[in-house]
């Protein structure tokens, strides 16, 4: 199993550690209820090294980049960043991801640990020869702040030039004589941020954000329930190359005025509508919708739970599904697993609507 | 890890206080400790009959939903109403306030499948290893 540089200080802090894919993470220190009311009330500190970064020296369009992403990449600013998608060519997401724009022809690219190979090999193979494309994931750190507070305390540290990092931006900064990348990104739907920073530095950064009172640690676990919440998708569960982006609910991701691998289908898939949508779904009970649950509409199974969880904010069951039915907001769903049955409603999403996450 | 001499209890990580013909049920520090944050419990009908080892009860956790089994056979005679909207009491006070339900047990001799609390902390000491 591999481990993130800060494995012995989880462990010193007496965390549950699980395995995530290949790694083994903290899944919560004093427990998820605590860490997601401290996240949504205060700020927390993640361990995320375990994601993919790649930097790349490529023209935009001559290398081949635009076309094999979503997003458009030509239009970014400098100190821009942008959330898409990689497609294969029948339209499934190979992966989501942030690209970064340092420069006309720097980027870094922000994948999921599961998927660094597999798109690595399809970036090497679809990019032109003459682009400089570096799987730096094993070198680089990632800590995310995230939080109301995640501000005031990155202002103690980095000083005031934070406050000008508006949403989906990013700014270098140094750190101990280190160059580090802080963008203002995150995965729970609050203020916060995502520091990428080289390995032999983290340790110090995530050591020097805990002494402030405010900052505490926080595990995978309620950055599940968190994004969840939040109605953001997770690789592998929400999304997978069996899905489009128009049935994940993601369109506005996808920038059709430009070429891009897979456009063809979705094109298509958008004419005809798409057969099956990502729904939201919220329970009137504690009882919690769990991944791989079927999903019923009078009777009849429609589709399964692809997320589903406790809410800690909202104190009852809540989920996501691909529904291969049409349906309205409101609409009763009964979610089923051997003996348990939990009623649900669709909900538009996101489940929790009012967070600090465009605050200042 | 808290284990009160005074229990019995199942591999399962249940636990049974006896009072007489009366045995109150609940789930150990272990198994709360194991599961984190509880969020849900669905508990059985009063006068439903319980068998050994079958299932009883639903515990749920933010991340797993987990099965609980009845320590003794015997007919429910309260359950623990509380849990349905604070199932945090279980995490809070394992043995007290969290448990689940009393019961009329029918069989004495079934107390001996269980274990008494220095085997029972052999026992869990033995599934870190």
């Amino acid at each position: 199993m591999l481990k993130t540089p800060l494995y012995a200080t989880h462990l010193a802090l007496k965390a549950k550690i699980a395995p995530f894919g290949d790694w083994l993470m903290p899944i919560q220190y004093q427990g998820i209820l605590a860490e997601h009311a401290h996240t949504r009330q205060a700020v927390s500190i993640f361990d995320i090294c375990h994601m993919g970064e790649f930097m790349l020296q490529a023209d935009p369009v001559l290398s081949g980049l635009d076309r094999l992403v979503t997003q458009n990449i030509v239009t970014m600013p400098f100190g821009a960043c942008r959330y898409g998608f990689m497609l294969n060519e029948q339209g499934g997401v190979l992966d989501d991801l942030i690209i970064y724009r340092i420069s006309r022809t720097s980027w870094m690219l922000v994948v999921n640990a599961a998927t660094v190979a597999r798109d690595f090999e399809h970036l090497k193979n679809n990019l032109s020869e003459d682009c400089f494309l570096d799987n730096v994931s094993d070198k680089m750190s990632k800590l995310d702040l995230q939080g109301p507070q995640s501000l005031e305390v990155l202002n103690n540290i980095f000083g005031k030039a934070v406050d000008k990092l508006h949403y989906y931006s990013f700014s270098e900064f140094v750190f101990q004589g280190e160059s580090c990348i802080i963008s203002r990104t995150g995965y729970t739907g609050e203020l916060g941020y995502e520091i990428y920073i080289a390995n032999d530095y983290v340790g110090s950064l995530w050591e020097l954000l805990l002494k402030d009172q405010r900052v505490q640690p926080a595990g995978l676990g309620c950055r599940d329930t968190l994004r969840l919440e939040m109605s953001y998708p997770l690789y592998g569960q929400d999304l997978d190359i069996y899905h489009t982006p128009l049935a994940a609910g993601l369109e506005k991701f996808v920038d059709f005025s430009k070429d891009f691998i897979g456009k063809q289908i979705l094109l298509e898939e958008q004419e005809r509508g798409p057969k099956e949508r990502l729904v939201c779904f919220q329970a009137e009970s504690r009882r919690s919708p769990r991944h791989g649950f079927v999903i019923l509409a009078k009777g009849r199974q429609v589709g399964l739970v692809t997320s589903g969880s406790f809410s800690p904010s909202l104190g009852v069951g809540i989920g996501m599904g691909y529904l291969r039915s049409d349906y309205d907001i409101g609409m009763p769903l009964t979610i089923k697993e051997a003996a348990v049955e939990i009623p649900v409603k669709i909900i538009k999403k996101p489940f929790v609507k009012k967070t600090s996450l465009l605050n200042f | 890890m808290n284990i009160p001499k005074s229990l019995l209890y199942t591999k399962d990580h249940e636990w049974a206080r006896i009072e007489g013909k009366i045995a109150y049920v609940g789930i150990t520090d272990y198994a709360q400790h194991a599961l984190g944050d509880i969020t849900f419990v669905q508990l059985p009908k009063i006068g439903e009959e319980l068998k050994q080892a079958s299932f009883c009860a639903t515990v749920e956790s933010v991340k797993a939903a987990s099965d609980v089994y009845a320590p003794l056979s015997g007919k429910v005679l309260s359950v623990n109403a509380q849990l349905l909207t604070n199932p945090e009491l279980i995490n809070q006070s394992a043995y007290e306030k969290g448990y689940l339900l009393s019961m009329e047990f029918s069989l004495d001799a079934e107390k001996t499948k269980l274990m008494d609390a220095v085997s029972y902390q052999v026992y869990v000491e033995g599934l870190a290893k």
